[in-house]
Formats: C-alpha cells, structure tokens, sequence
C-alpha cells in the first residue's frame, strides 16, 4: 500500500524555491521572505515564529523581509485572514527541508550520522562535542532546490516558539520614533505630489486652468493625463499650495447622482442584478405553521484607516520603481503595467508598513497616482498623500447591503424551512485580477478604463456578498441567494469580513429572535442546532465566562452572536453586555475563539480584541453618508468611530488546539461581535434594531415600528 | 522668511519658516522628526500630538507663529531604546498597539496626562486619549499600559 504523495501548500506550489524564501548571511543572521505583507495584524512576528521553530535559531537572528516583485515569493494578496493558513504553511515546510538539507551536510562534513544531530540557535552538533552550524555549511548547501514536501515539520509538542506570545518585532520602532512607516520615508531628492479629485462623485475634469498654480513657488511641474491632474512640488506645503491653486482652475462634468441614503435597501432591491443560488439543502418538506419574514440592511463602511494612504515612485528611463503599502505587491503591479504598457518586468513594487489595512483601500491607487506624478519629475522620486477628505470619499467603501430572510416555522416555532437573500454591490475590485485595471486613476487618464464593477470572490474562497450566509446551523431545508448589483454609483471594494458581518448579523438576529418567541434560551437554541463539537466550545466558553445568563437587571442586555468565519476558518462567539437609556453603551465583550494551533495566542487576542472593538464602532456609529451629488462624510466630525472612552471591555479566551491547522484571526469577530451586540440591544429595551447602525434615531424607529 | 525660536525635544531651535505654516510640516519635513503623524490635518485625529509647554496638542494646525519661545517635546523627545520613558516600557510589554500609526500621538497625550496627573484613573486615562484615534481597536491594552507606567513611575 502506498501513501499519497506529501501535498505542498499552496504558496510553495506557487514558488517552490527554497532560497526565496529563507537565506543564511554572514553574522549569524537568517533573512526570512515571505509574501505576506504586515498590515498592523502582527503578521511578521508570528511568521518569524515559525521559522525560528522549525530552524532552531533565536527569533533575533531572523530578519523579515519586506515582499518585494525583485526578490520575494508571489503570495497573491494579504487578505482574508489567510496569512497564517498560506505563508506560515509554506515557511514550516521549507524551514524543516532547509533544516534537513543543512543536517544531511552537517552529517557529511562532521561524519557523524545525521539522525544524532542536533541544531540549537543554528549550531549543528553530535556526540563526540564536533559541531558546525548553519552559517558555516552556508557556501556548501545550494538553497536553489525546489522544495518537495520531503521532510515533515515538528509535532505540536516539539515547538518551542511557536504556540508561545512572543513579543512582536515591529513594535520596538513604533515606540521609539524609528521611521518604519512608508509616510516616515525620506529618499534622497524627494519631491511630492498632489492629486486633483472631484467632490461631485463621477464628475471629470474638462477644462483647467493652470496659471495660478503655475505661479506657486516650490511648483516643479504640473501632470495631465486625460483628466487626471496633479502638481508636483519640492515640499508638502507647496504641493498643497498648489493643489490648492489647481482647483479653482478646474471645470468638472455634472458627474453621476448617487443612491437615495435613506433608502439603501431599495436602491439594492431596484438594480440590475447577477443573481446566484449559494447554496441549497433540501428535505422533505415539513409542515410549517407561519413564515417570519425578515429584512436587515448595513450601510457603507469606510476603512477610515488613521492614515491617509501614501505611496512612492521613481522613473529610471523606461523602467519604474514604486513604494507602497498595498496588500498584493504583484497584484499592484499587474494593473500598473497594464495602464502603463510596460511589461511587468520593467516595474518594481515594493512593499513598506502603512497605517492598519482592514482590506483594499486606496494604497493601491495612490501608487499609480505616484507612478503618474512621477513622470514628470525628471527621474527624481515623488512621494503622494492622499488627503483626508479624499481617503474618505474616494477610496473604496465596504458595500451596503440588504438582507432578506424568510425563516418557516412549525407549531412549535422550530424551524422547518430558512430563505436567506442578499441584494449588494460585490465586495472584491482589487488589482491584479481582471484584464481591466481596478486603480481609481485608470479611470481618468486619457483613453481611461472603465470603473470596474465589483465582484464576489467564489464560494471556494469564502464567497463575498454571501460570505457566511449559509448556516451552520442543522435547519433541514434552505436556499441561500446572493443578487450582486450590476451597477455601482458608490465604489466598493473589499472591506473586513466582505458580506460575512452583515450576513452573520441577519442570521444570528433571527435565531435570537426564534428562540425568545420559544421562550428558549439563545445559548441553548444555538447548541440544540449545532452538530460542530468546535463551535459548540467556543459557544459554551463564552457564555461560561461571561457567566451567561445573569439575572435580568433594568437597563442592562445581554446578547450572543456566533460564526464561524468564512465556514472554514476560526470559530468565535461573543457574548455583549451593554446598558441602554437615551443611548446605547457596550459595557463588556466576552468571546472565546477557536484558530486551531494559535501560533502567536497574544498576537491572536490582540486580533480579536481589534476585530470586537472596529465591529462595535461600526455597530454603534459608521455610515458613509452622501446625498446625491455627492458623499457628504469626509472628516473625522462626519464619520466619527468609536472613542476611548466609548470602547468596552474585551475579554478574549482561546481555545488553543496545537494539533490542528492555525488560521487568521483578524475578521473572526465582527460578525459575532455585531450580532451579540442587536440581541442585547434586544434584551435591553424589547426591540430589534434591524438596520445598521444601532442609532438612537434607528431604536426609536424600531420602537415605533413596534407598536 | 523669519527666524523663530523655540526649544524642541529639550534643545533650542532656530528655524526660518513662514509663521502660517503648521507646526507638524515644519517638524516632520525640515527638523527629521519622524515621532509625529499626518492623519488628519485638522487637528481631529491626535495622530499628530505633540507636548507644547507640557499640554498635549494637535500640531498638524498649529501655526509656527503660536510656537515660538514655547517647549515642544515629540515622541524623539520622551526616551531612546537605550533609556526608555516608563510609557515606552510600558507599551512594549502589553504589545500595546496593532498597526501602531496612532501610537506616536497616543504616547504623547499620557506622557501629558502623567505630568499632570501622575495616578489617573482608567476613566481618567480614557477621557485624556479621547482626542486620539484608533482604528485597530487597540485602545484597552494603551490603557493598560498607561496604567502600568503611571504605577512603575510611582514606585521609582
């Protein structure tokens, strides 16, 4: 009988070469390279992790990489809470098969057999006190091997790091003012640049007068492209000057209107839409007494990320090189060659640390903005920060969504039947993945591209707008469709979770609401559905240690949401207590959350505790507002997020499972974070709040839809 | 352009700038500072907080001319790997961050708060970062460690 053959993972199946990954200089050093990028989740450190682990060298001597086209292995997009499942699969398993390539020459130089080796902190030893280490055999061991699944990483017991919090190696730098972020960068000769955009949303540029920024001092040139614009100048504030200047030249198109705000759900429902069937389960139909018909709707979300996005170029002849905080390198570049006709080779995009990325925001198009600007700069490098007011108008937006569910149930209120609809923009228009570009300048130069419409990644890969929208939950029949819009007057792209927190929210919604018209227990209602002994712990623990279900105190709610993300990744349920009068006050967030093997458990709490506190901001306060010229939310006063002294408690519990194959934790808690917050809103003042976000103005229409 | 004078990170300064020119543009591109973010450029996000005469502000709107003669301190200003503030510590050890953008102003305003407060209480601590941003959601653990530094500078 044979064994299957060993399986690579996916990242290694895509770059199988080992030295592009792990290298070995002089020093003692090990220089690390993966394709993930750090976006604030950690995601070096715990990467560093496994690496140190299954190399046997101190976490000091491993130098991260930043993912560069020039040097680094193709990993796609950071996203989707994948890093850990694709990049830290790949690093275990060519760190043992560098580890073993090293052991093997050891063996040969020392003439000790290679099974009586041992490797500490990169020093190779036998018995007999002979001893070489990595960096001694470095010159001997070709590292230009494809990697071949042959050598098996450590067990769970035998990792020393991994598994362990460990400090992350970023956070030294951002303490003590190190330069670290690409907005801290200082190149030699560096110039900046300033892009001219529309307030009216669509609006394009047809004629512009250019004199007075021409008299600007500091002005080195001004760029047109179709009508894209923008100065270029030899410090920020003159560039500023400049921009300044360039507008009151500017005539723009009428533009295109925008959707009526106070009706999303209607606008979602009247357009032209792709409709799919997610998924169905179907069973002998049982009788059903009564149909609750549900609609819950969320509204556009801004990644309203603390910095504006940045980036850099400079243009060497023909050939570009770009400096971003992107979350797909090769992606990126992929669309700038297309707008650019070059081929791909003659760009290099390189990667460095921006503000906290919670999904495609404008890192992308500011690079192609810099890339444009830079043209004109006579081959020195140009460095382009959006504004705030254009980082909240003009990046893409989470998309709104609505959502229907009919749930059938019996005489006793169990359910026998569950139509689970979603009407939304899609949720993916990243770069790199269409033949048309997805940058926000592509459709303002001349000749431009279309704005693409967005899309929803396929159901494989966790789907977009019905992302989470078929239960886990043991109902005997459902039907689960998604109608993704076919016209997009507000650009979205993907925000943290895709459909997953709207989804979760609608469905953890009805469940609650089935099990109080039972007079059921909500935690109890889940576990009676639920045959996943994996969400059910994480159920459990979480009503254990928020003591679920204290006695009912006035003024005082307590709600439950569960999900497991994307139906394959981490299981996480939130258990909320909040205290509603005029408004409503989330007290305290109580979750458990199951990654499997958790490699870095403070770096994953760190992740939940993020997650559970941007998803009760959201929850609580954001909308991206416009009426219909234009979006009318552009400053910190419009689109107010969650403040310090508004932000719960956060008490976050592992189940820590070491034998099980870790994945992300960075998108695991918004679904049930939200959910858990709508059932205690619920439990506080007897109302479903059914539309996001949780208002005053939205309870008192709830109120008086009640009665 | 006229001379201002003022003292930055302890040392005196000499800068020819325009007096309507923010104070952030100034630190960040002529003086090398580094410690203090663009975020918002209205003075909304505390991204951008410097210590002026010990009193947390946004600098990012803040006019060279309203500067002069005053003490400015930026993140440079409050300790080095080799001799850390206790915030500094006290923030690496809670892993007190997720992106950390927002840190550079988030440590300024507790070093005011401590000056001016040295035992606040968590409620105190929350309303003196109110003026500071964070989208990682990483606001408990900043507590934490403000907490934790304020009890170590006590002990010392």
């Amino acid at each position: 009988m044979s064994s299957p053959a060993p399986k690579l993972p996916v990242s290694l199946v895509a770059n199988p070469r080992l030295s592009s990954w792990v290298k070995f200089s002089g020093e003692g050093r090990v220089a690390i390279s993966p394709g993930k990028v750090e976006i604030g989740q950690g995601i070096v450190t715990a990467l560093a992790q496994i690496a140190a682990d299954e190399l046997d060298v101190d976490i000091s001597r491993i130098e991260m990489i930043r993912a560069s086209t020039a040097t680094s292995p193709n990993e796609g997009v950071t996203s989707g809470s994948l890093s850990i499942q694709q990049s830290g699969r790949a690093l275990r398993q060519v760190c043992a098969e560098v580890r073993q390539r090293f052991l093997f020459a050891a063996s040969e130089r020392l003439g000790v057999d290679a099974a009586l080796l041992d490797v500490d902190d990169g020093t190779i030893s036998g018995p007999g006190n002979v001893s070489t280490s990595y960096w001694e055999l470095a010159g001997d061991v070709s590292l230009d091997h494809d990697a071949t699944a042959g050598a098996a990483a450590k067990s769970a017991a035998r990792r020393a790091v991994a598994g362990h919090s460990v400090q992350r190696v970023d956070i030294p730098d951002k303490v003590f003012a190190q330069p670290r972020f690409i907005h801290d960068q200082a190149l030699p000769g560096l110039l900046h640049g300033r892009v001219l955009r529309p307030d009216i949303s669509g609006a394009k540029l047809i004629a512009l007068d250019e004199a007075a920024a021409r008299a600007v001092p500091g002005l080195v040139a001004i760029a047109r492209d179709g009508g894209f614009a923008g100065v270029v100048a030899d410090s920020e504030t003159a560039a500023e000057a400049a921009l300044k200047a360039l507008r009151k030249g500017a005539t723009w198109s009428a533009g295109e209107p925008l959707p009526d705000e106070d009706d999303l759900a209607g606008f979602l429902k009247s357009q032209p839409v792709e409709s799919t069937v997610i998924d169905t389960r179907t069973a002998t139909t049982r009788v059903h007494a009564r149909t609750l018909r549900r609609q819950y709707t969320r509204p556009y979300i801004a990644h309203a990320s603390i910095a504006p996005s940045c980036a850099m170029a400079q243009w060497d002849g023909d050939r570009v090189h770009v400096w971003t905080h992107s979350q797909g390198v090769y992606l990126l570049r992929a669309d700038l060659a297309t707008v650019l006709k070059l081929p791909a080779e003659n760009i290099v995009v390189e990667h460095m640390e921006g503000a906290g990325c919670y999904g495609h925001n404008a890192a992308d198009d500011v690079a192609l903005d810099a890339v444009l600007l830079a043209k004109a700069a006579g081959g020195r490098p140009v460095r382009v920060q959006w504004s705030r007011h254009d980082e909240m108008s003009h990046a893409p937006f989470g998309a709104a969504m609505a959502i229907e569910i009919e749930a059938d149930l019996d005489a006793d209120n169990e359910i026998v039947g569950w139509r689970h609809a979603i009407w939304s923009n899609g949720h993916a228009a990243r770069p790199g993945r269409a033949v048309q570009p997805a940058l926000l300048a592509a459709t303002e130069i001349a000749n431009p591209y279309p704005r693409m419409i967005s899309t929803n990644p396929p159901a494989a890969n966790g789907g977009g707008g019905d992302r989470n929208s078929v239960p886990l939950y043991d109902f005997p029949t459902w039907t689960i469709t998604s109608h993704r819009l076919l016209t997009m007057p507000v650009r979205t792209s993907a925000l943290r979770t895709l459909g997953g927190q709207g989804n979760v929210f609608a469905i953890e919604s009805l469940l609650d609401e089935i099990a109080a018209l039972r007079g059921e227990d909500p935690v109890g209602f889940r576990l009676r559905h639920l045959r996943d002994e994996r969400a059910r712990d994480v159920i459990r623990a979480a009503a254990r240690r928020a003591q679920w279900k204290p006695q009912k105190q006035a003024g005082i709610g307590h709600g439950v949401g569960f999900a497991r993300y994307k139906n394959t990744g981490a299981y996480c349920a939130a258990i909320a207590e909040i205290e509603g009068a005029d408004d409503i006050r989330v007290k305290r967030l109580t979750l458990a959350v199951d990654v499997g093997e958790a490699i870095n458990p403070d770096g994953v709490i760190n992740q939940i505790e993020g997650g559970a506190i941007q998803a009760t901001s959201w929850v609580l306060k954001e909308r991206v507002r416009f009426d219909r010229t234009r979006i009318t939310t552009t400053s910190w006063t419009d689109y107010p997020i969650l403040t310090f002294s508004e932000v719960p408690a956060v008490d976050v519990a592992i189940i820590q499972r070491p034998e099980i194959e870790p994945v992300g934790a960075g998108e695991a808690a918004h679904g049930p974070v939200t959910a858990a917050i709508a059932n205690a809103v619920f439990d506080c003042l007897g109302v479903r709040v059914r539309d996001l976000p949780i208002t005053r103005d939205k309870i008192i229409a709830a109120m008086e839809l009640a009665s | 352009m006229p001379t201002l004078q003022f003292r930055l990170n302890g040392a005196a300064i000499a800068v020819d700038a325009d007096p309507d020119q923010m104070l952030l543009d100034v630190l960040r591109s002529r003086l090398g500072i580094a410690g203090a973010h663009f975020g918002c450029g209205a003075g909304e996000c505390g991204a951008c907080h410097v210590m002026v005469d010990g009193r947390a502000m946004a600098s990012c709107d803040m006019p060279m001319w309203s500067v002069a003669d005053k003490d400015v301190v930026t993140l440079e200003g409050l300790g080095t790997a080799a001799q850390p503030h206790p915030l500094q510590r006290a923030f690496i050890s809670e892993q007190a961050m997720q992106c950390g953008y927002c840190v550079s102003g988030i440590l300024i305003s507790a070093a005011a708060l401590l000056k001016r407060n040295p035992s606040p209480t968590e409620a105190e601590v929350r309303a003196a970062l109110d003026r500071n941003l964070c989208r990682c959601g990483s606001h408990n653990r900043m507590v934490r460690a403000v907490l934790r530094a304020a009890s170590e500078m006590a002990a010392s």
